[in-house]
């Protein structure tokens, strides 16, 4: 068996790439799967930080791609999914650090080692990183805000996957798109000051994967080191679980869309 | 004037605007996605042109590749207005 390789992408940055592709891999860690996450922003890591590792990169993707390491030594074990690994991205600033070449030997590595699933963490915009983490992918998470220039950065996102990938480049299938909307308030929506699910979806002509709303507890988990997936107590991390059901199959109900009702408490004072 | 802020008209929701606003230029950036890059100069040009004869604005001219079973096709469309040709034609 292959590896199936996920990319988890955008164009704009700030989105939640990386908040993204730390629940899912998680997700799919906690579902039993073996996974790698891997970030691919050269230069500028932080992948490690929303995961909570970046006391524990000794070697990083550049040092593997370039044979400075092995594979199992850069691997970082989560502390705790004994089946969950990060792949750090290099603080180096030689953009060309990452090649076609050394990337698909990583992966093809992970791969015989057994990995279920590669999480791949793009950096923002269209150069050289993005592709890469691109290329290989076999599904492709786009993540959007529902504002004008994500929205719009993704449709470009999702000209280049039906291009630029090696799918495309050999005429195999093509690599299976998810739209995850994020940051989503169902108050704002309900005003008519924000894009609605729908509109998204129309607007793009693909449906969602996962809708997760705008959530302090995000802001806290990242804070803290923690994929938010793991917070049981907020909606954002059911939202999470529920994306991650959906990517293995299962069908589930969006949740979250309404505006939350008030108590009477509230109603009252207020809040 | 904060007792009459409650009279004051609340601002327009703005999610249609920009619902409207990215249906149109993710169509046209879809229209033109995978072609030359010189296609919107060639368009440009093409809209300089027609204009030395007819009143045309930019949104209508066309163009599209198409790939066709192992070839491309440069499609050109413009949509001529009713009214009168320019009164000046070119010399």
């Amino acid at each position: 068996m292959t590896a199936e390789i996920i990319v988890v992408t955008s164009g704009k940055g700030g989105v939640g790439k990386t908040t993204t592709s730390a629940s899912l891999a998680t997700g799919l860690a906690m579902a039993g799967k073996k996974v790698a996450v891997i970030d691919f922003d050269v230069g500028l890591r932080n992948l490690d930080l929303i995961m909570g590792c970046e006391r524990r990169v000794v070697y990083d993707f550049v040092n593997v791609v370039h044979g400075e390491a092995t594979l199992k030594q850069a691997l970082i074990k989560d502390k705790r999914h004994d089946n969950l690994f990060v792949l750090a991205a290099s603080q180096t600033r030689d953009k060309d650090a990452l090649t076609q070449e050394g990337v698909e030997k990583v992966l093809d590595g992970l791969s015989e080692d057994g990995f279920d699933y590669i999480v791949c963490d793009s950096p923002a915009g269209i150069e050289k990183g993005a592709h890469l983490a691109m290329y290989f992918a076999d599904m492709a998470v786009v993540v959007v805000n529902p504002e004008v220039s994500s929205v719009r950065d993704s449709d470009r996102i999702l000209g280049l996957l039906a291009s630029k990938t090696r799918r495309a480049e050999r005429g195999e299938p093509a690599v299976r798109q998810h739209l995850l909307l994020t940051r989503y308030n169902p108050a704002r929506v309900a005003n008519g000051d924000m894009l609605s699910v729908k509109d998204v979806e129309e607007i793009l002509g693909i449906s969602v994967v996962g809708v997760i709303p705008e959530s302090e507890q995000v802001l806290a988990a990242s804070n803290s080191g923690v994929p938010v997936i793991l917070d049981e107590a907020s909606n954002a991390g059911h939202a999470y679980h529920d994306t991650v059901a959906r990517i293995l199959g299962e069908e589930r109900a969006l949740r979250f869309l309404e505006v939350p009702k008030k108590g009477f408490l509230q109603r009252v004072f207020g809040g | 004037m904060g007792i009459l802020d409650f009279l004051k008209r609340k601002p327009e929701p703005t999610a249609g605007l920009a619902k409207e606003r990215l249906r149109i230029i993710v169509a046209q950036e879809r229209s033109t996605r995978g072609a030359p890059d010189y296609l919107p100069l060639l368009r440009n040009e093409l809209l300089e042109v027609i204009k030395k004869y007819v009143h045309v604005d930019l949104d209508a001219i066309n163009i599209n590749v198409e790939h066709d079973s192992g070839h491309e096709v440069l499609e050109l469309s413009v949509a001529l207005p009713d009214g009168k040709p320019a009164s000046n034609p070119a010399t």
